[in-house]
């Protein structure tokens, strides 16, 4: 396998953030949108390399901690019944629902599988035929592909013991509500490579057309983040906004057809609850009425329907996701929570703000 | 009600917190110093003590198998006390329809691995459970060495250090991940899992001013590290580049989204030596086994005590946190 070791070439970042420092004289707030970029900005120190008016704030891109706690609570209430099996990808396994975790319910007995891919979960629901296996289906674009195609195999080879759990997100409606909030004062937002490789670059088009946001798709390495940045920088020195992809060697312009057609025909559009953010209109999927017979919430709706609602929490992750708090400036922050006893996702996710700056920026 | 769960055994924060709470606070003592070895003086013979518990899935993976891991781990942390191992029992917990032959395979490892390491088994035990109370066989292994310098402890590191790593870094961690996921295929990955008792003793016997050693298995570097860190109560400061990982090691985890300093090593050893002495301890690590691609990766400074700094490949700072949570379920 060939790295991208360019990328995070010393002299080229060296490189521009000289280009930044002189770019950079007037304070902006970037917001990276994507929990990878939280997560690498912070692993490579980047904020030293700003010019010191523009700070970096996280959004709402990480799809652990975007997770509702009343569909977690939900999925963890399906664990406590016999002969359920409950499938998920691993960095779910320590976000706090209500009193308890994934983590928790297996210590106590609850069939937990910690799952790489959805079609592992449907190989486990061949292998025991007599349990029920749910996939917890959590993630933005860049996971709903790999969700559905695990439904169109169950289906079309009635693996009739597996179903979907189906918490899915789509990025540019929960971005158009957070921006409308006008809560956050964004200069900026760097977008998220891997989404955009699904949904195509174009589709950012709104934000620097209706809010004048200038946008750039960036990737994951040192390079392509502080290329964002400076694109950004440059839009705003020169006053426009427009959408710039940075990250040409994985993002077309359009959407990839054949991951649009997969998601078209398996997910339809509906409404989701984001953790911090609530009901947002049109920001997650359903399965369709075709593969209803593999949809857990419908499966096990009478179930579902008998979990109570979660209490309010003291937990600021909603402000944090939002981009209106730093994550050290929660009175929790490294105190009641941190990694080892998390209260909030934002800690738990390997991709969370949180847990970015209690890894790598704590005093 | 407070439960076991799988994170306390992942050799992070949860688990200092467990061994804390449960077993120093009932059977811990004053001369006890969080090191992987607890020494003894008998009369003027000071010996070394310790033991530890083996749990893999699968038993045998490229670069080595359970036996192998089960000798050679009580080997370094022998070492770790700068002791010369001398005797070994190994206790064997077996599920019941355990194929005799693949007993058998284990076996002659371990013998194998255990003269490499110039110790002898000497004794053991032998249980077997009914199917499902134990995933294949279990091995417990306890070693006696004799301490040949005292005062070598993760205590003992101090400003001015240099801290020399004997290899690269995540090999073993990353090859038992990928062969448990069945993803091995196409990937030229090996454990690293080997007694390092000619390198450790040659520098030993050489009069290396060596302070502190550890065995950076569970956890990796980013655990060892941060324990010294605290032990010493001294800051450390690590220069990325310098860690050697081999790119099918860093492609694995990239791919499983691991932190390869928190990945587990099974035959690297952490030196921390006086700077005086560093280079020529470094040429001698150079010329023994397993020494070959030893480096020096950082230095311990007068920075907050109990923090370790990394400078990153492209040259700025960041923290260095020990793992917290369960990154490689049960992989020794």
């Amino acid at each position: 396998m060939k790295f991208s070791d360019e990328f995070r070439d010393k002299d080229l970042i060296r490189d521009i953030a000289r280009r930044l420092q002189q770019l950079g004289g007037k304070p902006a707030t970037i917001m990276e949108v994507c929990g990878t970029h939280t997560m690498a900005a912070a692993r490579f120190g980047l904020k030293e390399l700003l010019p010191p008016p523009v700070r970096l704030v996280s959004g709402p891109g990480c799809p652990v901690c975007v997770t509702a706690q009343e569909d977690l609570d939900g999925f963890l209430a399906l664990g406590k019944e016999p002969g359920i099996v409950l499938a998920s990808f691993g960095d779910m396994l320590r976000v706090p629902g209500t009193g308890t975790s994934l983590e928790k319910e297996r210590a106590r007995g609850a069939a937990v599988k910690v799952v790489y891919a959805p079609l592992d979960a449907v190989d486990l629901a061949r292998q025991e035929k007599e349990k029920e296996v749910v996939f917890f289906g959590v993630g933005f674009e860049t996971t709903m592909p790999a969700t559905a195609v695990a439904l169109q195999v169950a289906a079309a080879d009635k693996v009739d013991n597996f179903s979907v759990f189906c918490v899915h997100k789509t990025m540019p409606g929960a971005l158009k509500a957070l921006l409308s909030a006008g809560e956050v004062k964004v200069s900026g937002l760097l977008c998220p490579g891997h989404v955009t490789t699904i949904i195509g670059a174009a589709s950012y088009d709104f934000i620097s057309r209706d809010f004048g946001i200038p946008c750039a798709v960036t990737g994951f390495e040192p390079l392509d983040l502080l290329l964002g940045v400076e694109s950004i920088l440059r839009q705003l020195s020169e006053g426009r906004a427009g959408v710039e992809n940075v990250y040409t060697r994985a993002v077309p312009a359009q959407p990839n057809p054949r991951a649009q057609a997969l998601l078209a025909e398996v997910f339809a559009p509906a409404d989701a609850v984001w953790r911090g953010l609530g009901v947002i209109p049109g920001s997650g999927v359903k399965i369709r009425e075709k593969y209803r017979d593999f949809d857990a919430q419908s499966r096990f709706a009478a179930l579902l329907a008998q979990v109570p609602p979660p209490p309010p929490t003291a937990c600021c992750c909603g402000d944090i996701l939002r981009g209106v708090m730093a994550p050290k400036e929660c009175p929790l922050f490294a105190q009641a929570c941190s990694p080892s006893q998390p209260l909030g996702p934002c800690m738990v996710s390997s991709e969370g703000a949180c847990a970015a700056a209690y890894r790598y920026e704590r005093d | 009600m407070d439960l076991v769960l799988l994170s306390h055994g992942a050799g992070g924060l949860e688990m200092t917190a467990l061994i804390d709470k449960v077993f120093l606070s009932r059977y811990g003592n004053a001369a006890f110093r969080g090191d992987d070895s607890a020494t003894l003086q008998l009369g003027a013979r000071n010996l070394a003590l310790t033991t530890d518990s083996y749990v893999v899935t699968p038993l045998f993976f490229p670069g080595g198998d359970i036996g192998r891991l089960a000798v050679a781990g009580t080997i370094n942390d022998l070492l770790t006390a700068a002791a010369r191992p001398l005797a070994l029992s190994a206790s064997f917990i077996i599920e019941e329809g355990l194929p005799i032959a693949t007993l058998e395979r284990i076996a002659q490892s371990m013998r194998e691995t255990a003269a490499e390491g110039g110790a002898a088994i000497v004794t053991g035990d032998t249980k077997v459970v009914p199917r499902g109370s134990a995933d294949q066989v279990f091995i417990t292994t306890t070693g006696v060495g004799e301490v040949i310098r005292p005062g070598v402890s993760g205590a003992a590191a101090i400003p001015g250090d240099k801290i020399i790593l004997t290899g690269s870094v995540g090999d073993h961690g990353a090859t038992v991940m990928l062969a448990r996921e069945g993803l091995l295929e196409g990937a030229s990955l090996s454990s690293d899992a080997a007694p390092l008792a000619a390198l450790v003793l040659h520098l030993l016997e050489q009069r290396c001013e060596i302070h502190a050693m550890r065995d950076p298995t569970r956890g990796g570097i980013a655990s060892s590290l941060n324990e010294i860190a605290r032990q010493s109560k001294v800051c450390l400061e690590i220069e990325e580049s310098a860690v050697k990982v081999r790119p099918g090691v860093a492609a694995a985890c990239e791919a499983l989204g691991l932190d390869v300093f928190k990945v587990a090593n099974e035959g690297k050893m952490l030196i921390f030596v006086a700077p005086g002495d560093a280079l020529r301890t470094l040429d001698l690590a150079r010329s023994s086994p397993y020494g070959e691609e030893a480096g020096i990766i950082g230095e311990v400074t007068t920075g907050p005590p109990g923090r370790v700094q990394v400078r990153t490949a492209i040259g700025t700072a960041r923290i260095l946190d020990p793992p917290s949570g369960e990154l490689l379920p049960r992989i020794c």
